[in-house]
């Protein structure tokens, strides 16, 4: 056998790759709850990839028989109810776990330096994620597919000039057709799904580089014994692998349980339109994405004239923290000429277009994270009150939009607001969490961190 | 703390969200795929009334004889009017353009009708039927108002007549002319068709719970075994 590896050694880094990122990769030892989420997202892609091609054998792109291969994977192939389910309810975990995945770097600091690639990768992950997930809704060409796509499709119209011409690129047509569903199909199960593995790769090759950050959010490569490993690390393979492995399980009892018992998840993971074939004369009552993307259709039902106001407040804001924050002169006028010209835009272009731009701004904002936040510590636990209010409200006003996003919005009214009041105050507060974070992270009165990490 | 605030969002959201859907509350109904007795009698109600007009163009004959015990003479003797091979889909001869002109809209297919509307709607639109002489086909729904499908089922129910409805919203009936069935017989044939559509919404669900109990047990175990394995390992490392 050691012949073999050496055979293999002398023509391929086996062993040196082997080594540097499990068996001497040295992770911190106080990971905690929050520190499952990625290799469990790796988990979920691998799921999504091995169900996707089994489902792809039996699937037909075609506007005419598409819904109809859907039901009869779920009936007449062998185990193919079990592979869709598990493909359709992925979809959702997947969504569960990044964004858990994400809020464990909020918390802990993980965007901050030397870390921002890592990050800036990972965000990119999850918009190329949002645009395999929107294409993968429209295949089942259920009613709510077919609707969801034409709703979202029809968003590029609202650029100014080229925008309808843009949307009917996209469709390959002037409304959802089969065109459509043949190009998503392709970029589906061919294109994103090779951008997406790329792009995890160099996630994790990023992250091998600098090291993982910690619940403590301290170098633990400053403190390294007299072999040059860190005192506070440990070699990834075997504790963590072992220690993840219990983490899998604990995710496939709960993703299965789903899977097996409440596939349908009170129609948010299957929803009940989508039972219907698509049928562009009969629009749903309510056309409402999937969960996972709510929050950003709320932003974008947010933006009425009314709230045009504070978006130019917002605008402003944004500028004069602008200025607080930079002495540079040319930073200054940088600043302030784009903030003028977004100020003309916003009396210029329609409430509708600035929807769109704030749903993109919405995530956007996630990719600056690693220059807004200004703090000397990364970990909330070192962090004041100015920082865990803010980070409480940013989930509060996410949830909330979430919520709003998946009803109607003369439907639901919470407290005394209406539906689209409460999505206008969280779609303003989720942007006072960005935009003042140069501020309050700095003025947060920050505890010292400790020189090694701790375990809570 | 959390929970408080949870609670107080649940409780704010819930009435005004119900008030939405201004509909006739819905009949509770049981239905229990692992009833075959009831299954096969909802089945046969369901070829005999209901595939006339109704497709279920994504269900095949010899599948549901399999599922649900019935056997294939049955099905070639007793069931299979619009089709001549085992393993055909159920559809209807009807042609969609006549269908169209008799009723105003094409009857829709009902294979999964109960996924796309509860099955307490299925049954309770079922048992509401009601004599209108205003409708051009003489019947009327008050769960479906104006519906395009007249009574199929009146042969069975008998014909009534809507008089109102209660406090609750619930439609108040008068029978005028008794069917060939009891109201109850009427109201346990129609908890056997709606069951047999639960089933027809999704065949897999027979084995569904079956197969994910043994998955949770086995991977009940799997969570024992990795958790003492990764005690096992993380015995050397120290927490200081």
């Amino acid at each position: 056998m050691s012949k073999f590896l050496e055979w293999v050694d002398r023509r391929f880094p086996l062993t040196k790759t082997w080594n540097e990122h499990l068996a001497e990769y040295y992770a911190p030892k106080n990971f905690n709850f929050w520190y499952y989420f990625g290799s469990l997202a790796m988990l979920v892609l691998v799921i999504q990839i091995v169900t996707g091609i089994f489902l792809t054998m039996h699937y037909n792109p075609d506007a005419e028989t598409a819904f109809a291969s859907v039901e009869y994977i779920m009936r007449d192939v062998p185990w193919g109810w079990l592979i869709r389910y598990l493909h359709a309810i992925g979809g959702s975990a997947f969504f569960v776990v990044v964004y858990l995945h994400m809020f464990r770097g909020l918390l802990y600091g993980s965007h901050r330096e030397p870390r921002e690639l890592v990050w800036l990768l990972g965000c990119v992950i999850f918009v190329v994620l949002m645009a395999e997930s929107f294409m993968g809704y429209l295949l089942p060409w259920g009613n709510m597919s077919f609707w969801g796509a034409q709703v979202i499709i029809s968003l590029f119209g609202a650029i100014p000039f080229v925008g309808e011409g843009l949307a009917e690129w996209v469709r390959g047509d002037f409304v959802v057709s089969d065109a459509t569903l043949k190009r998503f199909f392709a970029f589906h199960v061919a294109a994103v799904p090779l951008i997406l593995a790329g792009l995890v790769y160099l996630h994790i090759v990023a992250l091998h580089r600098v090291g993982s950050n910690n619940p403590d959010g301290i170098e633990i490569k400053k403190n390294k014994d007299a072999d040059g490993v860190p005192k506070d690390g440990i070699p990834f393979h075997p504790y963590y692998s072992v220690k993840d492995l219990v983490g899998v399980v604990v995710f496939l009892i709960i993703y299965l349980a789903i899977v097996f018992f409440l596939p349908e998840f009170f129609g948010l993971f299957l929803e009940k339109d989508n039972f219907l074939p698509a049928d562009p004369l009969q629009t749903p009552a309510d056309i409402v994405p999937l969960w996972y993307f709510t929050p950003y259709y709320s932003i974008l039902r947010a933006t009425t004239e009314s709230l045009m106001w504070f978006v130019r407040g917002l605008i402003v804001l944004s500028v004069v923290v602008a200025f607080v924050r930079t002495s540079k002169p040319t930073a200054k006028g940088i600043a302030a000429l784009v903030g003028a010209g977004f100020f003309i835009g916003a009396f210029i272009f329609t409430p509708k277009f600035w929807g769109v731009v704030l749903m993109g701004f919405s995530i956007v904002a996630l990719f600056l994270l690693p220059w807004l936040d200004q703090s000397p510590v990364r970990s909330i636990r070192y962090r004041g009150w100015m920082y865990k209010t803010a980070l409480a409200v940013f989930v509060f006003s996410f949830v909330i939009l979430g919520y709003m996003g998946m009803h109607n919005p003369d439907h639901v009214s919470l407290f005394i607001f209406k539906n689209v009041v409460w999505a206008q105050i969280c779609t303003i507060t989720y942007a006072l969490f960005f935009i003042l974070m140069p501020l309050y992270s700095v003025w947060d009165r920050t505890k010292p961190e400790p020189e090694r990490v701790n375990f809570k | 703390m959390k929970k408080l605030i949870l609670i107080l969002i649940l409780a704010a959201v819930s009435p005004s969200s119900l008030a939405a859907e201004a509909t006739e509350p819905l009949d509770p109904v049981y239905t229990n795929l692992g009833n075959k007795a009831s299954l096969q009698r909802g089945a046969k109600l369901f070829v005999n009334y209901c595939l006339s007009c109704h497709s279920a163009a994504y269900m095949r004959y010899n599948r549901m004889g399999r599922d649900l015990g019935i056997s294939q003479g049955n099905i070639d003797e007793h069931m299979m009017f619009a089709a001549d091979k085992p393993g055909a889909l159920m559809t209807v001869s009807m042609p969609e353009v006549k269908a169209k002109q008799w009723f105003g809209t094409a009857p829709p297919d009902l294979s999964l009708i109960t996924r796309v509307r509860k099955p307490e709607w299925v049954y309770s639109y079922l048992r509401r039927f009601y004599f209108d002489a205003e409708s051009p086909h003489g019947w009327n729904n008050s769960l479906f108002e104006n519906v395009a499908m007249p009574h199929v089922l009146y042969e069975l129910q008998g014909v009534q007549r809507l008089t109102g409805h209660d406090e609750h919203g619930y439609p108040r009936f008068e029978m005028q002319a008794p069917g060939t069935m009891t109201p109850e017989e009427y109201d346990e044939a129609m908890q056997d068709l709606t069951n047999f559509l639960v089933y027809l919404g999704e065949p897999a669900k027979l084995e569904r719970y079956k197969i994910g109990t043994i998955v949770m047990l086995f991977l009940a175990g799997l969570l024992v075994l990795s958790y003492f394995l990764k005690k096992e390992y993380w015995r050397d490392i120290h927490y200081s």
